[in-house]
């Protein structure tokens, strides 16, 4: 049974890894900086996702799981919302037309 | 052994490759995002050097907190410009601090290679000494009990900071509020984060401050996550900072400084020395002095982000 989860961890583990791996590759090689968000957010949701998972399996008690899954949503939480800013800030100002309501204050001024 | 070592030397490497980029990088915001991954990552040093309590400090303060006042100086004097275009600094004075920088470091390294080996410590003492002071962590305990005076003039030195900062202001604009954090009330990702996380940061930080006494924690560094979570709601706009002139706030800031002192000077009766414990009190004593100076640095460390006042009209504006 140990060893089903310990390959399990290996492989979530692993995956994670991968995701990390293509998300840095993306953020150094897309071409521009929305397909760089895109990358990066990908390794941060999925990559720590799987991370987590895999961790999930090697901790005892019930306390450690739920801050494992508290610290995967928190980076998610904050992932999402640093990766808004940032889409927001580099938005192309002529994009805010198609956008219903108007633009924010934060993206008209630069 | 050599897993660990092979990761250890990547690290260093990693390092010495950023500081190298942070001194060579073109634009002042390059500079200031290299210098805060250039505190993550010396953070990753201290927890391999089992120095958890320095690691926490150096994310909280040396990399967070330094790294957005240095963002903000960047935004401030020239974001996308080149160092060379806006003349902040020459190629020639950029060489010059590098290299006092590299005599810093190799003046520490040859200091510490030349420590007689076993190298001199107190930390058997400090470790004898531990149990009287009620509490586990022994950084706590030295920080609290046996160099209480080093803590105090670090916890008192935040105000005359947050002074020289305010002291930047104009005539006309004293008495208002802080001003320098951007505002972004209109973005409503940033808005929902604000409303979300700080009741976590919170409990993070109660969290941080509680265990300092037993493990790794403290009240300097649950003070930088409570100081976060304010400055998130600031910029968000939800909430404003007091005005300069707020007794409210000059009480509160005070407050943490105050409580350490009354009960340094009350040590000279109870105890028979300035800043010292009575033994059976030790441990609530310095509790009492962490919760309060939990609530001071975390203010002071908030305004410090949030810089001087400017006068109404200016700065952030609470939402419809």
């Amino acid at each position: 049974m140990s060893l089903t989860l310990d390959l399990f961890t290996v492989a979530a583990v692993s995956l994670g890894a991968v995701f990390f791996l293509a998300g840095t590759l993306g953020l150094l090689r897309f071409p521009d900086t929305l397909s760089r968000l895109h990358a990066l957010t990908k390794a941060d949701n999925l990559g720590l996702g799987l991370v987590v998972l895999g961790l999930l399996p090697q901790v005892a008690s019930p306390l450690g799981w739920i801050g494992l899954i508290a610290v995967w949503l928190l980076a998610l939480l904050s992932g999402a919302t640093a990766g808004q800013l940032l889409a927001g800030a580099v938005r192309p100002p002529e994009w805010a037309r198609l956008t219903a309501p108007g633009p924010g204050k934060d993206t008209a001024d630069d | 052994m050599t897993s660990a070592l092979a990761v250890d030397a990547v690290l260093a490497l990693l390092i010495f490759g950023l500081a190298l980029w942070i001194n060579a990088a073109r634009t002042a915001y390059g500079a200031a995002l290299g210098f805060m991954a250039y505190g993550l990552l010396l953070a990753l040093v201290w927890v391999r050097l089992a120095a958890v309590d320095v690691a926490l400090t150096e994310v909280a303060l040396g990399a967070g907190l330094t790294g957005f006042l240095l963002l903000g100086a960047a935004a401030r004097l020239a974001p996308d410009a080149s160092f060379d275009a806006v003349g902040v600094s020459g190629k020639g004075s950029r060489f010059l601090i590098a290299l006092l920088c590299a005599v810093v470091a190799v003046g520490l390294a040859a200091v510490v290679l030349v420590l007689p080996d076993p190298a001199p410590t107190l930390a058997p003492l400090v470790h004898a000494n531990l149990a009287r002071t009620g509490v586990g962590n022994p950084v706590t305990g030295v920080l609290m009990a046996h160099r209480a005076v080093d803590t105090l003039l670090e916890t008192l030195v935040l105000i005359p900071a947050l002074i020289g900062i305010w002291s930047l202001s104009s005539d006309p604009d004293w008495g208002g509020r802080p001003g320098s954090l951007p505002d972004l009330s209109s973005n409503g990702p940033l808005t929902l984060l604000a409303q979300v996380l700080p009741p976590f940061g919170i409990l993070v930080a109660i969290h941080l401050v509680w265990v300092g006494a037993e493990d790794p924690g403290g009240k300097f560094q649950g003070a930088a996550v409570l100081a976060a979570m304010w400055v998130l709601v600031l910029v968000a706009g939800l909430g404003r900072a007091p005005r300069v002139t707020s007794q409210a706030s000059r009480l509160l800031l005070v407050l943490g400084p105050l409580v350490f002192v009354g009960i340094g000077i009350a040590g000279v009766w109870l105890a028979g020395a300035f800043l010292a414990y009575p033994e059976e009190w030790a441990k609530p004593l310095i509790l009492a002095i962490e919760a309060a100076l939990t609530l001071s640095v975390a203010l002071v460390l908030g305004l410090l982000l949030a810089g001087p006042p400017v006068a109404d009209g200016g700065g952030v504006e609470p939402r419809p």
